[in-house]
């Protein structure tokens, strides 16, 4: 099996959903050895991820974000009635 | 739950699951409301858990709202808007033959912190570019990281629908990056 980079560029999003029959991944790692713009592609896809990843992280532990303490009192209020 | 210790759980625990929203939804006020909406749930259930903590308690309630929150986002999108997801075609991205027409560029990994804020601020404009419902289901997958089968059932959509709709909120903010910040 053959792969245009349309194909290519399906199954290489897909494989973030789910699990590539071996087929498709012996297919995929045929045309990225020998198209790099799918290779490009494929380090992009793996570029948003970890960047997504990290700013997720990053607001999770930033303990310098917090609720405004006009908030927390709206909160407090909502709960006594 | 006791008010007593509802308070006690907002002083400990609601900067936690602010952070916790906010990272997900990206968004000051949904994020507030889904926390006040949590503590709200936890006081009306008095069937909390012994065997858990509370904040991991309280942050199960949270996830359940943050989901709510794009389900509802999802359901607002026109119908019109739903029916030209499945079979919107991809011809702006690949010729005739499948082959790109415009080659992906190679991409500096943003690596220091200045790069990284950056590169995240060109994604933010590039996420809200995309048509609602792709954004929402982007969101949900690559920034929340949700299970696809959650996803599906909690949207109602086919499997197959979501791999299509992921490929093309991919597609889209790829090319839009090339653009916003590449160039800059």
């Amino acid at each position: 099996m053959s792969l245009s980079c349309k194909q290519a560029s399906q199954l290489l999003s897909q494989s973030l959903d789910r699990r590539l029959a071996w087929q498709e991944r012996l297919a995929l790692r045929l045309h990225l050895f020998i198209c790099k713009y799918c290779l490009r592609f494929s380090q992009q896809l793996n570029t948003l991820r970890v960047a997504l990843h990290k700013a997720r992280a990053n607001i999770e532990n930033d303990t310098n974000i917090s609720l405004s303490s006009e908030t927390k009192a709206r909160i407090a209020k909502s709960i006594e009635s | 739950m006791t008010t007593a210790n509802a308070h006690d759980w907002l002083n400990e625990h609601s900067d936690y699951l602010y952070r916790f929203a906010l990272a997900r939804l990206r968004d000051p006020h949904q994020a507030e409301d889904v926390v006040q909406e949590t503590f709200i749930a936890a006081i009306k259930n008095p069937n909390f858990a012994k065997q858990s903590s509370p904040r991991t308690w309280l942050t199960g309630i949270l996830k359940h709202k943050i989901i709510d929150v794009m389900r509802k986002s999802v359901r607002e999108v026109a119908a019109s808007d739903l029916m030209s997801d499945e079979d919107a075609n991809m011809d702006e991205f690949f010729d005739e033959q499948g082959r790109w027409t415009e080659k992906p560029q190679a991409w500096d990994i943003p690596e220091n912190a200045l790069e990284q804020k950056q590169f995240l601020g060109a994604l933010q404009v590039c996420m809200d570019k995309l048509p609602k419902k792709l954004a929402t289901l982007f969101m949900l997958r690559d920034v929340q990281e949700t299970d696809n089968e959650e996803i599906c059932k909690e949207l109602n959509i086919s499997t197959t629908n979501a791999w299509v709709m992921l490929y093309r909120a991919r597609m889209s903010i790829r090319k839009c990056l090339e653009i916003n910040w590449l160039t800059n």
